[in-house]
């Protein structure tokens, strides 16, 4: 009976259509995790405004932002719509001082923070209300405790086209550029890379998971806060700065000491 | 000698130990020839000593780095000390360097040591080269010496671009495959040498074990034997020395090489070994740590080559693009070959060029005094412009850094390098050339006129004057003697045809010298001097009947 089952069992693993079968069915078991687990991720992420959060970001939108995003936040010539942007954006760009935008130019400047905390959180508030946008990241995925290895691979295979394998920055074009991430705060990488500012893309959860975003930011802390082991970095922007201290500077000693040998001895 | 019985024990010793090495090697004859060898003492001569002590500290520190280096791209899992690497897959030749930096004892200051000194190598060789291009040092007879030099540098810059590929590093990787395509960019061969070269499709697993051979063995003993020759001809030739009271065509002025020269250049060595010690010791060069491990797929922003493959890099990036076109099946990459095609003939004619002013001037005679830089105008110029070439390619490697530090726009940065690649070598040229034949003038006025002195003397007359002060022997010896060139014009050949050969020549030696100041002549400067005096006389005069 056993043998008979057996073989019976055999044969219906060797035919093509099992084989389909459990293609299938692993196709279903990985599809269905996968969104729950994804789904299971934003839900998570939600924080909760309250009422007053939405009104106050509302006035403080109005007399702050709407010349030129539009008193209904729906874009003018002179800027975006914000509706449907998410929390995450407006954390980020007003928390960096990006906005309120000092001037129009190739791209918006890093400068000191114009509102408090409770400003910020508020018109984060207002903007998550007009429409589903990216929220402020969970503090889970900002402990910078996760595996700094698959976070450098990341980095250099997503990141570092534009912000340098080392986190340095580089150019883009037309006065454009990727900034440093050396004083970045792992809530600001997070944010950067759910809402993609400015020139750069979005890399939403389904393309990096908020674990593997983890992982970049702990690679990024780590690089950032580990004692550089060979001496002075000289701004970690590699041969350029190389070459130039080892002529002006390593070739410079050298020459004033031939200077000094070659002096007639009066 | 050696049974003289009042002499110390360890004379005798020493005494006996020469003695025996000499009746078997010969040696006395060489060592009292060679030690005899005179240099000259100048700061600039010591350039080309820079260059060969940081070759030999990069012997030094390759040595040790051979030690514990192993080429091979098969991967592995890293399993060393670095945290943020730990687990990541990779080649074996990145796995040992970065156990090089972090676990051999001293293995990451050898590291540093090797780098710095090897841009330290290519710095000092390139400055020893102008310092030869500007003083006239490449005259006959050391044109050959010259091209010796230049094959030097260019194998400088070889064993610096293998030897930076050999960590295997995404920097490195990166600008590997910066070659692969400008390898693949070549018409028709392309393709076959670049399969060649990387032993299949980039990146392959041969390249970095084939260029470690390279570096280690073939390059290094080509630049030892090439170094010998240069070292050869320079006493073959004797140093040159710049133009002073007493020195001429026909003698050298200077310190013999044992025992002054001998302990000068050792103590110097240690002095070159000492500084780039400190610099490798205090300041981070190549952290590959951070760049992690190759893969073809990510490409880092500000990738840069080491700086002597910087101007290549920059002849690149500066490169119009648009230019490329088809023929039949095949893409002619002209945004490849133009760059290429450039840096060829640059090398091209810094290597040739002791040939070209032969020719243009037609001088025979060997020159041992440089010329002061000023008192070869054109050729200044030419090197000035030549200088401005360089660097600005040289700048064109930095064009994103250049943006983003000064916070301009990238294309912008690329246009204005585009056009200061064509017009300021130009500016440059006209400019050094009106320098130095200004800084002649003053020098022709000084030599006959004497140097002011401040002295305004009011004549019984009413005439006000200044006096000068006549130049002594010595200061005057450096103002005149420099050759005087003139341009000369085409003549006919043995068949009375004026040849186009001789047209073209005789263009470019009016080119060279029709702006030419003349030195002051002796009588000149005596015809100036019994002037003078004559004026003395008057003063003196005055002065006399005044009191």
């Amino acid at each position: 009976m056993m043998q008979k089952l057996k073989r019976k069992l055999n044969g219906l693993r060797r035919s093509p259509r099992s084989v389909i079968a459990v293609l299938f069915a692993g196709l279903i078991v990985v599809g269905s995790g996968y969104t729950a687990v994804n789904a299971s991720v934003s839900s998570e992420r939600t924080v909760e405004y309250t009422k007053e959060d939405i009104e106050y970001g509302k006035k403080l939108f109005l007399s702050n932002c709407a010349s030129c995003h539009g008193k209904n936040a729906e874009g003018t010539a002179n800027g975006p719509s914000l509706i449907g942007v998410g929390a995450a954006s407006v954390d980020f760009q007003v928390s960096t001082g990006r906005m309120p935008g000092a001037a129009s130019g190739p791209q918006l400047q890093v400068k000191p923070v114009q509102f408090t905390e409770e400003e910020i959180h508020a018109m984060a508030a207002f903007v998550a209300s007009l429409g589903a946008g990216p929220s402020v990241p969970d503090a889970a995925y900002l402990q910078a405790n996760g595996d700094p290895t698959k976070g450098g691979e990341l980095f250099r295979i997503n990141c570092a086209m534009c912000h340098n394998a080392a986190g340095a920055g580089g150019a883009l074009t037309e006065g454009k550029y990727a900034p440093s991430l050396d004083n970045s705060s792992p809530k600001i990488i997070y944010e950067a890379m759910v809402t993609g500012p400015q020139n750069m893309p979005v890399f939403n959860d389904a393309n990096i998971s908020p674990e593997e975003k983890n992982d970049i930011i702990t690679y990024l802390v780590y690089l950032r806060e580990s004692a550089s082991v060979g001496g002075e970095e000289l701004g970690g922007l590699g041969p350029v700065v190389e070459g130039l201290v080892s002529w002006f500077g390593l070739l410079g000693i050298i020459i004033a000491i031939t200077i000094w040998l070659g002096a007639k001895s009066n | 000698m050696s049974s003289t019985s009042n002499q110390p024990k360890k004379n005798n010793f020493l005494a006996g130990t020469a003695n025996y090495v000499d009746e078997r090697l010969g040696v006395a004859g060489v060592l009292k020839e060679f030690g005899r060898k005179i240099f000259p003492d100048h700061w600039s001569f010591m350039l080309g000593e820079v260059a060969l002590y940081s070759f030999l500290v990069l012997l030094l520190s390759g040595t040790f780095l051979t030690f514990f280096f192993d080429p091979s791209m098969t991967e592995v899992v890293y399993d060393g000390v670095y945290a943020p690497l730990k687990g990541a897959h990779m080649s074996i030749a990145y796995a040992s360097s970065l156990d090089i930096t972090f676990e051999v004892r001293g293995g990451l200051l050898m590291r540093q040591v090797h780098h710095w000194s090897a841009l330290l190598f290519v710095a000092a060789a390139g400055l020893h080269m102008l310092r030869v291009f500007f003083t006239g040092a490449f005259r006959k007879p050391r044109e050959m010496n010259w091209v010796v030099g230049f094959v030097l540098f260019v194998l400088g810059m070889g064993a610096g671009f293998t030897g930076y590929s050999l960590p295997d590093d995404l920097l490195s990787g990166n600008g590997l495959r910066i070659i692969d395509g400008m390898i693949k960019g070549i018409p028709f061969i392309g393709t076959w040498i670049s399969s060649f070269l990387f032993g299949g499709e980039f990146p392959g697993t041969s390249i970095v074990p084939r260029l470690y051979s390279l570096h280690i063995m073939l390059i290094p003993a080509l630049i030892l034997v090439f170094l010998a020759i240069h070292l050869v001809m320079l006493v073959v030739h004797k140093h040159t020395h710049y133009s002073g009271a007493g020195k001429k065509d026909t003698n050298i002025v200077g310190y013999p090489l044992m025992p002054v020269y001998v302990a000068k250049a050792g103590g110097f060595f240690f002095i070159v070994f000492g500084v780039i010690m400190l610099i490798s010791s205090f300041f981070t060069i190549n952290p590959i740590w951070n760049y992690g491990g190759y893969d073809p797929s990510p490409v880092s922003a500000g990738t840069q080559p080491d700086w002597y493959i910087g101007w290549l890099d920059g002849a690149l990036r500066l490169a119009p693009t648009g230019m490329e076109f088809m023929i039949g099946d095949f893409t002619v990459s002209m945004n490849i070959l133009l760059p290429l095609a450039v840096s060829l003939i640059f090398l091209a004619l810094v290597a040739v060029y002791p040939f070209i002013e032969n020719w243009i001037t037609g001088d025979k005679r060997e020159h041992h005094v440089l010329d002061r830089p000023r008192n070869a105008p054109v050729r200044t110029a030419i090197g000035a412009a030549g200088v401005m070439f360089y660097a600005i390619l040289w700048a064109g490697a930095s064009t994103d850094l250049i943006a983003t530090q000064f916070k301009m726009s990238l294309n912008q940065v690329l246009t204005a390098m585009q056009i200061s690649l064509i017009v300021l070598p130009i500016v440059s040229f006209m400019v050094t050339k009106r320098i130095c034949l200004s800084l002649q003038r003053k020098d022709r006025e000084v030599a006959i006129h004497g140097r002011e002195t401040g002295r305004i003397v009011r004549l019984p007359h009413g005439e006000y004057i200044e006096v000068h002060e006549p130049l002594n022997e010595y200061e005057l010896y450096k103002l005149v003697d420099y050759k005087d060139y003139q341009p000369t014009l085409a003549r006919p050949n043995a068949a009375g045809k004026i040849t186009v050969r001789a047209r073209i020549r005789a263009s470019l030696s009016k080119f060279y010298f029709k702006d030419r100041v003349s030195p002051a002549t002796q009588s000149e400067i005596e015809e100036a001097r019994h002037h003078a005096e004559e004026i003395e006389q008057e003063v003196q005069k005055a002065i006399e009947s005044a009191k």
